[in-house]
């Protein structure tokens, strides 16, 4: 995968990236939009709350075959997601990935201003909605009260390291997420407890070498079984109850850090203003835009009578918007169509000229 | 056709039946079965098809793949009995399966 040709762009600190497209959703029909726009000389951002692009191709299904791509009789999600950052190379799109659109707004002259978590701003005219099934969250355990202490004694990422100095710290988990943190937390750390189901990690092997180096020390403990009870008070933890093959055990905590994967939440995309149907974005079929003049919504987000959630379907999608985007972008400039077989301006954009 | 019973946490039971060849999460699906949601469609990547099988046919639908051992590190309350049910293909053989759906998908 080459991302480094994509990134780099920032803020910088100096106000908003001013452009013309902000496409919210990096899957495979948020890059093919970047193909599509680029094609009528418009140029976008991309944000994208994965820290790689893709979307559900490169999350959960990056090996599997997928069977209906036309002419390409079989090909993995991970594949999909190169050959289309390939395709969409000569337009210099700019990615901006572990980021999500938190903040949209019409400004007073009828462009967008967008803000992530991370405080990015941008101002655009057209913004294109292809953010699948929403966005990629981290999968929170359903024992009773936890919302209550999350954000103070449940975390499921670590910002600052010193939050964690001399707690007594349970991180819940056997991938490398759980792994990786559980060795570079337990140096700080008052107390480290590794709590998995299993005695076998799908982590790096090296990781898990490392960590039954520490466990042999004595440096920390790991624990087969589950959280079943979550015990403390206004937001701070004080114990867990663990289950395990012996019994239940009373394990005391003040910090709790679970890492079981990521699900899909539709997230901030519902505060805009798009009259959402059972969290979907209604579109027309002809320019697959929402009730909003200048915002789009393609792919899997989208709905429309015989909608069909199928990656081709979704990239017929990015085109029509494309047409209508164009006339946004380039108020009543006339747009020719064009094949890109043999249209010299074409090809010169996409660098065969 | 393949017979399956479902029982929910609280103890209702539906019975339903399905082609052999198709997955016991595509039969929860095609009847409706609540508390077996199938996020990813049944491409194993997910954890939220998690049931577990009844004692007496745990034989019948053999145990987990490694692929799905990861992926059951995603369900909650994991027990012996745990199964992703898009994992576990229909036969005549396990007509009359019984299966118990979790008191909750992550």
């Amino acid at each position: 995968m080459n991302v480094e040709a994509f990134s780099g762009q920032s803020a910088g600190g100096e106000g908003p990236i001013e452009t013309d497209v902000v496409i919210i959703g990096a899957g495979p029909v948020g890059l093919f939009a970047v193909f599509e726009l680029g094609l009528v000389d418009i140029k976008a951002h991309v944000v994208d709350i994965l820290d790689k692009p893709g979307g559900q191709c490169a999350e959960l299904y990056p090996e599997k075959p997928i069977y209906d791509i036309p002419a390409l009789p079989v090909v993995s999600g991970q594949e999909l997601t190169d050959r289309l950052l390939q395709q969409i190379k000569p337009f210099g799109a700019t990615l901006h990935l572990g980021e999500r659109i938190d903040e949209l707004e019409r400004l007073a002259d009828e462009r967008f201003r967008l803000k992530t978590d991370a405080g990015k701003e941008f101002v655009c005219k057209v913004v294109v909605v292809a953010a699948g099934g929403g966005s990629f969250t981290p999968k929170r355990p359903p024992l009773q009260g936890i919302e209550g202490f999350e954000g103070t004694s449940v975390h499921y990422s670590v910002r600052r390291m010193e939050n964690f100095k001399d707690r007594d710290i349970l991180i819940v988990g056997g991938g490398d997420s759980a792994l990786d943190w559980t060795l570079s937390l337990q140096p700080f750390a008052k107390s480290l407890t590794l709590l998995h189901r299993r005695d076998e990690f799908r982590g790096a092997p090296h990781s898990v070498e490392k960590m039954r180096e520490l466990v042999g020390q004595g440096a920390m403990r790991l624990l087969i079984g589950q959280v079943t009870k979550l015990h403390g008070a206004d937001g701070q933890l004080e114990a867990v109850t663990v289950k395990t093959k012996e019994g239940e055990e009373h394990v005391p905590v003040d910090v709790m850090l679970p890492f079981f994967g990521l699900t899909m939440k539709l997230g901030p995309v519902a505060d805009w203003g798009l009259n959402l149907n059972e969290n979907l974005i209604p579109v027309d079929t002809e320019k697959f835009e929402t009730t909003e003049k200048g915002i789009f919504a393609i792919g899997d987000i989208n709905w429309y009578p015989g909608k069909l959630k199928l990656i081709l379907c979704g990239f017929h999608e990015a085109a029509l918007m494309a047409q209508q985007a164009y006339k946004y972008v380039y108020p009543g400039k006339k747009l020719l169509f064009q094949y890109t077989t043999s249209s010299s301006s074409l090809k010169k954009k996409l660098g065969v000229a | 056709m393949v017979k399956i019973i479902f029982i929910q946490p609280d103890g209702q039971e539906q019975a339903v039946e399905a082609e052999p060849g198709v997955t016991l999460m595509e039969a929860a699906k095609l009847n409706d079965v609540p508390g077996i949601e199938a996020e990813c469609g049944g491409a194993c990547a997910c954890a939220t098809c998690h049931l577990y099988v009844d004692e007496a046919w745990r034989e019948k639908t053999g145990s987990p793949s490694q692929m799905e051992e990861d992926m059951l590190d995603f369900a909650f309350d994991v027990r012996e009995a745990s199964r992703l049910s898009c994992q576990i293909k229909l036969t005549p053989e396990l007509d009359g399966i019984t299966v118990r759906v979790p008191a909750k998908q992550f």
